[in-house]
């Protein structure tokens, strides 16, 4: 196994002369962008993990004279905040990620769609906007961004909820196929990346495909930007290279009591003590959307499920039963547990619950509450039960 | 504070009268009198010409769309694994104690409505809380008692 040490980026939050880039990019075919893209590795930063460059081929290829790009910037996972701090140190980076993405695919128009608890962001961001429609216009593009406020669900990071939301309904997420890149937004075909997606692909464009995929592995290539928190003496925003183990990373983020790192969020996985060494963070390990959180050995590992679990109760869209019902009876379950009600031994009827979740419910975020639940059942079971 | 009806017919001559307009203006409405009454929904409903079922079937999926009265200022206090873990309950009964109401209430003079959220994306400074859209981090109780005497003063 492909391993990498802690190694420190800085691709995301260098400063670039983005109308060179950019100019560079208005003179290069729709093919070589796209190919670039591919050659390079990336693959999307928002946690679902799928390739960039395919995604933009795939949009390109839809025949339709009204394509859009949208930038999810709807982050809401517990313990990701770097997507607020990418819009907030270099948002023109990622308007030049879309504009880019709409010279690759072919749309002319754009939207971010910025989570409510954002909102304080707006007039800065709009500001910027106003600066690169000015840029982009003296460079030739025919491309213009727009912006969409959700309003505090966290299901509206599901792209298809996200659409629903952008046309003014509830945030239920839509049957797949068809992907978005067929019919997206308005029924349209659409590329949806995350905002450090988008600045990815620019500086992938910037520095060339060659340059990037050296960092990494096979599977993971390039460096992600992480939102480290929990019981560690410097929370933040670190960019790393991908494909370090757990324990490279507790060697620098831990409080040297580390029991465990939870690793992508309520909806990602929890990497116990005795699984640091051998569990790589990338695509081939624990992938993360980049939400880190350490957890040493004063904390009760029933508080960290049981908080995860309400979450979910309260965030699911309650569309589909499997995703509805389990998050409650997952919460009513472990609390039934730990007060004795049930013996230890329901925790199995559990554990099978979360499995049928996984294949039974409609979208990501029914199908990935197992993840954590059966993660931290596995290797904290005592802690649940008594 | 607008009047309602003026504040619709302004909201959906700057965003349209289409489906889509439909959320900037549930926003906007927001923004203005911090929750939708009845009335707000209705009369949004007449202007895009829309059912009010729609309007509420919307409004109502979304946490910071609030159907239920709130007030001017609404504190929402993270509740999630992080903040929970930094304090998150020290900083609630601070707040609790000082407004003299409980989570889900409203003071008596429609000032202040204090609520929970999730994850509010600043777990590396928590605790943290949004007052309508400004979020304030590293809470502690005496930094609490401050910023909403601040708040007071604005009345």
């Amino acid at each position: 196994m492909e391993k990498r040490g802690l190694n420190k980026v800085d691709l995301i939050f260098e400063e670039i002369d983005l109308k060179e880039v950019l100019t560079a990019a208005y003179n290069m075919p729709q093919a070589e962008i796209i190919q670039k893209v591919l050659d390079s590795g990336l693959k999307g930063r928002g946690g679902a993990g799928f390739p960039t460059g395919l995604k933009w081929k795939y949009a390109a290829a839809e025949e339709d004279t009204d394509k859009y790009i949208v930038c999810n910037a709807d982050e809401g996972e517990p313990g990701t905040f770097k997507d607020r701090e990418i819009l907030d140190r270099v948002a023109y980076k990622v308007y030049g990620g879309m504009v880019l993405a709409a010279k690759a695919v072919g749309a002319r128009s754009g939207i971010v769609y910025l989570r409510g608890e954002y909102k304080f962001l707006l007039p800065q961001l709009l500001e910027e906007l106003v600066k690169f429609h000015k840029l982009i216009g003296e460079i030739g593009y025919d491309f213009s961004i727009s912006y969409r406020m959700g309003s505090g669900a966290y299901i509206c990071g599901e792209e298809s909820a996200l659409f629903e939301s952008i046309e003014g309904f509830r945030g239920e997420p839509r049957n797949k196929p068809p992907y978005p890149t067929k019919s997206g937004v308005f029924y349209r075909p659409t590329s949806i990346n995350n905002v450090e997606t988008l600045v990815t692909a620019l500086m992938v464009i910037k520095h060339g495909p060659e340059s990037y995929s050296q960092l990494g592995t096979k599977d993971s290539r390039g460096s992600k930007v992480f939102s480290i928190s929990g019981d560690t003496p410097s929370p933040g925003i670190f960019e790393l290279e991908l494909g370090m183990t757990v324990q490279a990373f507790v060697n620098e983020f831990g409080d040297g009591d580390t029991k465990a790192v939870q690793v992508g969020g309520a909806s990602g996985f929890c990497v116990p003590r005795k699984r640091f060494e051998d569990t790589i963070i990338g695509f081939e390990g624990v992938p993360t959307g980049g939400s880190m959180k350490l957890f040493n050995s004063s904390r009760s590992m029933y508080n960290v499920l049981h908080n995860y679990l309400d979450f979910f109760a309260e965030e699911s869209c309650g569309q589909c039963t499997p995703c509805r019902v389990g998050c409650q009876q997952l919460l009513k379950g472990v609390q039934k547990v730990k007060k004795g009600e049930v013996k230890s031994i329901y925790l199995n009827e559990l554990v099978k619950l979360a499995d049928t979740m996984k294949v039974a419910s409609k979208c990501g975020l029914g199908q990935s509450v197992g993840n954590a639940f059966k993660t931290i059942v596995e290797n904290f079971r005592e802690e649940i039960i008594y | 504070m607008y009047q309602l009806g003026n504040l619709v017919k302004e909201l959906s001559e700057k965003h349209g009268k289409s489906r889509e307009s439909l959320m900037p203006i549930l926003q906007g409405v927001v923004d203005q009198h911090s929750y939708l009454s009845d009335e707000a929904m209705v009369e949004i409903a007449n202007e895009l010409d829309i059912s009010a079922a729609e309007v509420y079937g919307t409004a109502s999926f979304y946490t910071f769309l609030d159907t239920k009265e709130r007030g001017r200022y609404v504190i929402r206090v993270c509740k999630t694994i992080t903040c929970a873990m930094k304090g998150k309950n020290e900083i609630l009964q601070t707040l609790e104690d000082m407004l003299k109401i409980k989570v889900g209430e409203m003071t008596v003079d429609r000032q202040f409505s204090l609520l929970e959220s999730n994850c509010i994306g600043w777990c590396h400074k928590a605790p943290a809380m949004l007052i309508n859209e400004i979020p304030y981090t590293e809470l502690t109780p005496e930094k609490v008692v401050e910023i909403i005497k601040s708040y007071m003063q604005k009345k």
